[in-house]
């Protein structure tokens, strides 16, 4: 129904909150720019009814086991900076978003995935960040520019793994 | 001033704070944080583990204290092509420079914006002493601007954004307030919307500045406020500004601004 559009002017709200109004303009002048040159263009993704990425970013479906390792990795997901996982052997797990215990049985693949590529499509006032995205981003540190933060593959690993994460009694 | 007495007189300049406070109370549940918390602002120290702030209670375990007497040796050391030292103009430093930290960031009138603690010192020594300027972080300005604020310490912070400074508070606050970096967060979301909460096994703090210079133990020397502004900046994966810019010099009035009453705990210890 909709394209990666929605996804962008899903992130018009966040204006007031970024405090300069020149973030509009800078959003639809680089949206549909793609990444710079130097890096990989992002694939191109779908968001449908405003809720759900239902296709996958890739053909190669997401590894679980290689997903576990990127939610741990601090300079990749680093998921457990802010989110509770049954993950016995790391310490410290973040308690800044909420634990993720049993998430599979709230959303489905598809709703997943638009909450790791563009959280901020379904609240623009989101700390996460985007995990799949290089638009609109502002003074991003040189070497990442253009880069987004896990790969399609990593994406689509990572909800491999969190869609294991079926018991919300932390025994996994 | 022999050392032992400058020695003394540091300790007495920061006595004011050290008595009393972090008592957890009698059922062991809550701390009574005493002057490091104002109505919800809350230093950086009451997020500390009990030793770090045992380390800054105790003068003589605060390694801060070291660059404090190379501050005070700086302050009656000549320099320039004037041969004059900042003790010529300011006389003793616990009585010219008592409330300077915890006014600044002030607007200046000669550069038409504002100005820290940092870059007055080397206005001083440039314009008045005609002698060359410290390099940022270097030991020698760490050390003189420690000293400096520290001659402020207990006192509440209490930064202006009246009148001129105005326009530059408002550049702080947007900056605050603006996502950035690969990560894409704004100041306000780990220091405002969540703190408290936890990073891994890091509590995210209010990320107030009263301490600042602070003995930072992750690395293991005294740093300014900009080299945690950069730090930080670099953690959300965003290009930092260098030194002494106008970006960072709004953004700690901002920040400032933000801590006002707190007590200036200059040179403090933090993880």
């Amino acid at each position: 129904m909709t394209s990666i559009g929605v996804a962008i002017l899903g992130r018009l709200p966040a204006i007031p909150v970024a405090g300069l109004g020149v973030g509009l303009g800078m959003g639809l002048l680089l949206a549909g720019s793609g990444a710079l040159a130097a890096s990989e263009p992002l694939k191109p993704f779908t968001v449908v009814e405003g809720y759900t990425v239902p296709d996958p970013l890739t053909e190669t479906p997401g590894n679980p086991e290689h997903g576990r390792k990127w939610v741990i990795n601090r300079k990749l997901g680093n998921c457990l900076s802010c989110h509770e996982m049954p993950i016995p052997e790391e310490q410290f797990h973040g308690q800044t978003g909420p634990a993720l215990y049993g998430v599979a049985d709230v959303y489905d693949e598809g709703e997943l995935r638009l909450r790791l590529v563009d959280p901020k499509a379904l609240n623009p006032y989101s700390m996460m960040p985007s995990f799949y995205k290089v638009d609109g981003l502002h003074r991003v540190r040189r070497g990442f520019e253009g880069k987004p933060i896990l790969t399609a593959q990593q994406v689509e690993d990572v909800i491999a793994y969190l869609m294991t994460l079926r018991d919300t009694s932390k025994r996994q | 001033m022999n050392t032992t007495r400058k020695a003394l007189g540091l300790l007495a300049a920061s006595a004011g704070l050290t008595a009393g406070v972090a008592m957890a109370s009698d059922d062991g549940t809550r701390i009574h944080w005493g002057p490091y918390m104002v109505d919800d602002k809350r230093s950086g120290y009451t997020y500390a583990g009990a030793q770090t702030r045992a380390m800054q209670d105790d003068d003589f375990q605060n390694p801060a204290f070291l660059w404090l007497e190379r501050g005070a040796d700086i302050w009656e050391t000549a320099a320039g092509e004037t041969g004059q030292a900042c003790v010529d103009c300011h006389g003793d430093a616990d009585e010219g420079m008592a409330g300077v930290g915890a006014r600044y960031p002030v607007y200046f009138e000669d550069w038409g914006k504002m100005m820290n603690v940092e870059q007055r010192i080397n206005w001083c020594r440039e314009t008045q002493m005609q002698a060359e300027p410290f390099a940022w972080e270097s030991e020698d300005l760490l050390g003189i601007t420690a000293f400096v604020k520290n001659q402020s310490k207990g006192m509440p912070v209490n930064v202006s954004i009246d009148g001129p400074a105005q326009p530059f508070w408002e550049q702080g606050k947007a900056f605050y307030e603006q996502r950035r970096g690969q990560l894409d967060l704004a100041c306000t979301h780990c220091h405002v919307d969540h703190e408290g909460t936890l990073i891994r096994a890091e509590t995210l703090s209010q990320g107030q500045s009263n301490g600042f210079p602070t003995y930072r133990l992750k690395w293991q020397t005294l740093g300014s406020l900009h080299r945690r502004f950069r730090g930080c900046n670099r953690n959300i994966r965003a290009e930092p500004y260098p030194y002494g810019a106008d970006e960072y010099v709004n953004l700690e009035l901002y920040v400032a601004w933000r801590g006002n009453g707190l007590p200036v705990e200059s040179p403090s210890v933090r993880k």
